[in-house]
């Protein structure tokens, strides 16, 4: 099933179309569900007030610094077997966006951290610190990559790397969790989730949705244009070859 | 699988780790130095460093695992022992597990052995817990060179490969920190810490020697 | 086996090889028959080194593939000698390596080490570790030898040496695949051209 994917000329097609398309989705699905979370939805007090609103981003941004890690891994994983240069060229473009949407992660809960806990940076939030290495994780990534003198070594070292961190996040998870578990005094969020009214759900639904189409069409758009530069190269090479 | 040309690793990444200037005293030097420049930051107070003391050593031995790692692959690959060692017909796997393991022996190993001269340095009570803090020093110093084998392994080829394998292996670092530290604290959960400390490094030796062979077989490519 | 045909030792089909984008050879066959020598020829960075690496079963090509009936000797421009060794525990080091049981003195005074023996490689010349480095082939016989650029930094004593070492080899129902740059000294079976 993945050899009918990996091949370009057919993901150039499909992306051709699929891409704007989940661009116009996620446009109409962030901007309702941010129209809805910051203006219409009420305010929860207990959440610090009105900054709860940065919700309707920091929640769809944790689950795509998980989501994008586990999905660069699985392409990793796809092309160590496989050798099917689209997955490649995926894992590759899913790094640089995962690290976007991990570090606006931060962010976020940072902001959100300051008013609730009182503290910019809270150690003992396990859900805070796992996505930190997740950062780390990517940015190690494309530094491995950038630092391989041709793209078929940045591709194996990639892969490499991707499929050792993806198998040591379930253990860095628990120890972290272990850690904070320890000192867990002031998390407002508790470990399974705030209560959520249902006022909420559907506008985080739909900004959660948005979020990931948007994640998606970038991924399409970086990869057409990875596609476009190994083409250009192999041209360029062959130009040369015949003088 | 002979044994031979894996024993012949170990031995040859031992001559080369006691042959590296000053042997063991290299990266000794460093442990302590990084150790003993924590208290000129933070101030003398004994409290604090009683109580920070064996986080600190943690650091200290993260960092010199990292600075010893630097060079063990690259050097495999510069004058061509590397292609020699893929040749042997022995799994790539094995050769980097006693390579690793050798350095580990050579310079890993003699920090845990000093911990507890520091972690007196760092006001601690003198008593037979240091000899355990030492022996645990050891076996999540033993999970340090591995992951860090692997960030080794992967940047051998590249120059200033030691900051790449510093990004690399931080992460992989975190559950040994953890757990080490855990397991040298009095609260609740420090019963269990050993065990999982013990775990993490298990895990460690069962996986890294396989991503190191690939990432080796990388760098002679 | 019928009389007169012999089973090549070494043997490729179809090898092409491509570097980032640059092909550096496709559809390169070779074989190599008991005393029969192979020199591969090109210009620098005409991939060379490549086609030993991937004879070797060092690089993994991009097309194609090599089969080797027994055991080969690399010996290339990088000897594979660490700062602290000395000739002896290098060539011990090997032997135990391999399990060959030859006689270490004897290799070192045919490579002419008998002198620096001792001596770690740090402060060995380059033609002395060169020297070495040639021992490990004596260390124990194999099929098939490979040699990237065999007489680089030797003086001419040196490549008389490596000339006799190949003959010898030869003689005795070996195969050899040698890169070599400059001139062979020496008449090949075969050559290619890349």
């Amino acid at each position: 099933m993945f050899s009918w994917f990996a091949n370009p000329l057919r993901f150039m097609r499909l992306s051709n179309w699929l891409a704007p398309l989940c661009y116009a989705l996620a446009v109409l699905l962030i901007g309702w569900g941010l129209w809805q979370g910051l203006w219409m939805v009420p305010k929860d007090d207990y959440q610090g007030g009105d900054i709860m609103r940065v919700m309707f981003i920091h929640v769809p941004a944790a689950w795509l610094a998980m989501a994008s890690y586990m999905a660069m891994a699985v392409m990793s994983f796809i092309w160590f077997i496989w050798r099917h240069e689209v997955a490649d060229i995926a894992a590759k473009s899913i790094a640089p966006l995962g690290a976007v949407w991990t570090a606006i992660c931060l962010a976020t809960g940072s902001i959100w951290g300051k008013p609730t806990w009182g503290t910019w940076w809270q150690w003992d939030d396990a859900r805070m610190m796992s996505v930190l290495f997740m950062f780390f994780l990517f940015l190690g990534y494309m530094a491995l990559r950038a630092s391989m003198d041709t793209r078929q070594k940045a591709a194996r070292a990639g892969a490499i790397l991707a499929m050792v961190g993806a198998i040591n996040v379930p253990l860095i998870k628990f120890s972290v969790d272990l850690f904070t578990s320890l000192h867990q005094d002031s998390s407002v969020l508790t470990a399974d989730g705030p209560k959520m009214a249902a006022v909420y759900l559907w506008p985080l639904l739909a900004s959660g949705l948005g979020h990931t189409l948007l994640f998606a069409g970038l991924t399409q758009t970086l990869m057409r244009a990875e596609i476009w530069d190994r083409r250009t190269a192999q041209a360029n090479a062959k130009l040369m070859a015949e003088g | 699988m002979r044994p031979a040309p894996i024993l012949s690793a170990f031995r040859q990444a031992l001559g080369e780790a006691w042959a590296g200037g000053a042997g063991a005293l290299l990266p000794l030097g460093f442990f302590a130095g990084a150790a003993v420049l924590v208290p000129l930051g933070i101030g003398t107070d004994p409290q604090t460093l009683r109580a920070v003391g064996p986080g600190i050593l943690w650091v200290a031995l993260a960092l010199s695992s990292l600075v010893t790692l630097e060079r063990i692959f690259q050097a495999d690959t510069e004058d061509g022992a590397l292609d020699l060692w893929l040749q042997t017909g022995a799994p790539a796997s094995a050769i980097a597990g006693a390579k690793t393991f050798a350095h580990w022996l050579a310079a890993g190993l003699p920090l845990a052995l000093l911990s507890p001269l520091l972690a007196l340095m760092f006001q601690a009570e003198a008593s037979t817990d240091l000899l355990r803090n030492a022996a645990l020093y050891a076996l999540g110093g033993l999970a340090f060179y591995f992951w860090g084998g692997v960030g080794a392994a992967l940047s051998a080829t590249v120059r200033r490969g030691g900051l790449l394998i510093s990004l690399i292996a931080l992460p992989l670092y975190v559950p040994t920190a953890i757990f080490g530290a855990l397991s040298m604290t009095h609260g609740p959960g420090s019963e269990s810490a050993p065990l999982f400390l013990a775990a993490s490094t298990l895990f460690a030796l069962a996986v890294a020697p396989f991503a190191m062979a690939a990432a080796l077989r990388l760098a002679a490519d | 086996m019928r009389r007169g045909v012999t089973e090549p030792l070494l043997s490729a089909n179809g090898l092409g090889m491509i570097r980032g984008e640059r092909v550096l050879f496709t559809g390169v066959g070779l074989s190599v028959a008991p005393g029969e020598s192979l020199v591969l020829r090109g210009s620098n960075g005409a991939g060379k080194t490549t086609l030993l690496r991937i004879l070797a079963g060092l690089t993994r090509p991009e097309a194609g593939e090599v089969t080797r009936n027994g055991l080969h000797h690399w010996f290339a421009h990088r000897e594979g000698l660490k700062p602290h060794e000395t000739p002896r525990t290098h060539l011990g080091l090997w032997a135990k390596a391999w399990g060959s049981d030859s006689d270490l003195d004897s290799v070192l005074v045919q490579m002419g080490l008998k002198r620096p023996a001792d001596v770690p490689a740090r402060y060995l010349s380059a033609g002395q570790r060169r020297r070495t480095a040639l021992g490990r082939l004596l260390l124990e016989k194999r099929p098939i030898w490979m040699l990237d650029e065999p007489y680089t930094a030797l003086d001419a004593e040196g490549r008389d040496l490596v000339l006799e070492l190949i003959e010898d080899h030869l003689k005795s129902g070996g195969g050899m695949i040698a890169a070599i740059h400059g001139e062979s000294g020496f008449v090949p079976t075969n050559e290619v051209v890349l």
